[in-house]
């Protein structure tokens, strides 16, 4: 047994446990851990998103700019060295110092208006800010979400595409003509697995359907449905738990090796 | 000179000529080569062509490879690399400028720092590593930007029919057409779970998940929060919202506040109790466990966007003893909701939520035309599954370029 020398991992191991204490009931020290890790969560997010956004997107290629249109070219130049500023920011490869400049205050200005909050009798000008952040979002959100959750999954359904790049029925009857040829679980599973697929999609966008009742037909699509999305929730949870399951034995064995040195 | 001495002279000349020929010569599959290491031969059919359906900075280069690239079997082999240059086409005194190399045995290039809408003209040259020779420059080509995918027309068709269905529809809930929706479990029990919280004098607890705005799942939360806020206003119950996000965290501040406005308690309206927590994953956990553990909630709602947190919160709401309620289309998150949540509401159904809580002719039509867009999509894999055994141009058309 070789006791950890590193603080840190002091740290970290006797905050591990502070929030496995959490398994017996509520108490002091798992309130200690919570409230360290939010407010570190918080503190390390701010500067990350400083240094790593508002520094390089914004600040920088201001600064920039504003430099390019004040000086000369020589002035310029030293200014870029003495500054460390190895090539131009990407907006202005894109387009001219003033329009930079413009380009990057619009989007300044209407996040700042986010903070008119604070102020009860304008607090009304910060619905521009989130009107504009939901409109931007929804825009590029659509188009994306159609082509990925709509359109191929659509082609996916009814063909796939072969290893030699040919492009062939999910329902293939040369997979079944395959299974009665040989017949064995791997041939069988090759053929039923397009039918299932496509049976599968069909009954579960049945289950979605909320403008009838589901009885009849329908009702008998959607309770297949249900079923073949209950048998996919169920091997997506044995998953995840094994993953899961894997994260706990990391943690027990960074207790174990890293802080206490008796295994490893 | 005597007739010997000038035949002598004769065949020692032709033998001189002779040998660096056969140096050459083909013996059976193989070349013979000489000893001097020249230049390879030029790259043949070199074409710039603009790529497509692209913003304007790539233009495809292709080449019929070297005589003498080891690819190609023959010639002296002796290509290592082609070099990429090239020149603004319109600039007068430009010259070609090296902007990259590949090497032997590629025939293709694509040049992806192009100005929009400039001309370039190109030259490739087979470098044997000491001494390169090059092609003839190309015919210049626009690296021209583009306004429209020409391959995406498909995803606007769909857009603008779901869009047209979605117009129709809330068109006619407006007018007062009477539209059904069928029962949906998981939302019948909200007002149970508020009920709940009333009786008790609990607070109800709602997390709208780990996304930002963007994502449409926190959109639906947001609508399905509104609802609930109006309930909680009504019955006079605390709302608590930790948030992750400070753009949702605004959001759902001018929501629930807009919620106790209507139903005319804006005085019961705190907004210290919508605050942000932190965008670290599990510290927000953390900050949520404590505060089920602190406040009891009598209800929990968990409607939006999770991720490997969805157990945590959902194991520790059930220890609490408290009616949860989770809503999430992260399809790996759904078991663990239904593990340990008394009601689940499964992918679209999140969507559907807030319409069929509120009842607002706007959410009905905009549900109806998702409803009728799902039913066009289970007859288009129909009709395409049927078409398939004889073509595959029908699924093609889905094909997303």
């Amino acid at each position: 047994m070789e006791l950890a020398t590193d603080i840190w991992v002091w740290v970290a191991a006797i905050l591990t446990l502070f929030v496995y204490s959490f398994l017996i009931k509520d108490n002091p020290l798992y309130k200690f851990a919570e409230h360290a890790m939010g407010g570190l969560g918080v503190g390390y997010w701010t500067a990350v998103l400083f240094y790593n956004v508002i520094i390089p997107d914004f600040w920088e290629p201001l600064t920039i700019a504003i430099r390019k249109l004040s000086m000369t070219p020589q002035n310029f130049d030293a200014f870029m060295a003495r500054e460390g500023f190895s090539q131009m920011p990407q907006i202005m490869q894109d387009f001219s110092p003033g329009v930079s400049i413009l380009l990057l205050l619009l989007p300044a200005i209407i996040g700042l208006l986010l903070f008119t909050r604070y102020i009860p009798k304008i607090a009304w000008i910060s619905r521009f800010s989130l009107a504009f952040y939901l409109g931007a979002a929804s825009g590029i959100a659509i188009p994306n979400t159609f082509q990925t959750r709509i359109l191929e999954q659509l082609r996916g359904t009814i063909v796939q595409d072969a290893p030699d790049g040919s492009v062939v029925p999910l329902f293939s009857f040369d997979a079944w003509r395959d299974f009665f040829a040989a017949p064995g679980i791997e041939t069988f599973f090759d053929a039923i697995s397009g039918p299932l697929l496509i049976l599968g999609v069909v009954c579960t966008l049945s289950y979605f359907f909320f403008s009838k009742e589901h009885k009849g037909i329908l009702g008998g699509m959607a309770r297949i449905g249900i079923w073949f999305l209950m048998i996919g929730f169920g091997a997506s949870f044995g998953y995840t738990v094994m993953g899961r399951v894997s994260l706990l034995i990391g943690r027990v064995q960074f207790l174990l090796t890293d802080w206490l040195g008796v295994a490893g | 000179m005597t007739g010997g001495v000038r035949t002598l002279a004769v065949a020692l000349v032709v033998a001189g000529l002779l040998l660096p020929v056969a140096a050459f010569a083909q013996t059976g599959e193989e070349y013979l080569y000489p000893l001097v290491d020249l230049p390879p031969a030029q790259p043949m059919n070199v074409i710039a062509e603009d790529q497509p359906n692209d913003s304007g900075e790539q233009i495809n280069l292709s080449w019929t490879l070297s005589i003498d690239d080891p690819r190609r079997g023959r010639g002296r082999g002796n290509v290592v690399a082609y070099h990429i240059l090239r020149k603004p086409a319109e600039v007068e005194g430009a010259e070609f400028v090296l902007i990259d190399q590949v090497s032997a045995g590629m025939g293709w290039y694509s040049d992806p720092n192009c100005e929009p809408d400039t001309a370039y003209t190109y030259r490739i040259g087979a470098s044997n590593g000491t001494s390169i020779h090059y092609s003839d420059p190309t015919e210049s080509v626009v690296s021209a930007s583009h306004f429209f995918h020409s391959q995406r027309w498909n995803a606007l068709i769909g857009v603008l029919l779901i869009s047209g269905l979605l117009v129709y529809f809330i068109y006619s809930a407006r007018k007062g057409k009477e539209l059904f929706i069928r029962r949906i479990a998981g939302l019948d029990a909200v007002e149970e779970a508020l009920g709940r919280a009333t009786e008790m004098g609990k607070p109800i607890l709602y997390v709208s998940g780990l996304s930002s705005m963007a994502d449409v799942a926190t959109i639906a939360s947001v609508n399905i929060l509104g609802q609930v806020a109006r309930k909680a206003a009504i019955y006079e119950i605390r709302l608590i919202v930790p948030c992750y996000d400070p753009i949702v965290m605004a959001v759902e501040r001018e929501v629930v506040k807009e919620a106790y406005l209507d139903v005319g308690r804006p005085d019961a309206y705190n907004s210290n109790d919508i605050f942000f927590v932190t965008q670290s994953q599990f510290a927000y956990a953390a900050a949520v466990n404590g505060i089920m553990l602190r406040e009891r909630p009598a209800t929990n709602f968990y409607m939006g966007m999770f991720f490997a947190e969805s157990l945590i919160l959902a194991e520790t709401g059930a220890s609490t003893g408290a009616i949860q309620i989770a809503g999430t289309d992260a399809v790996v998150q759904i078991p663990f909701f239904i593990t340990a949540c008394d009601y689940c509401i499964m992918g679209e159904e999140l969507y559907a939520a807030s319409a069929y809580m509120s009842r607002e002719p706007l959410l009905l039509g905009g549900l109806k035309g998702q409803d009728w867009a799902k039913f066009i999509i289970g007859a288009l894999i129909l009709i395409g599954v049927v078409t398939s055994f004889f073509t595959t141009w029908f699924a093609e058309l889905f094909t997303v370029g």
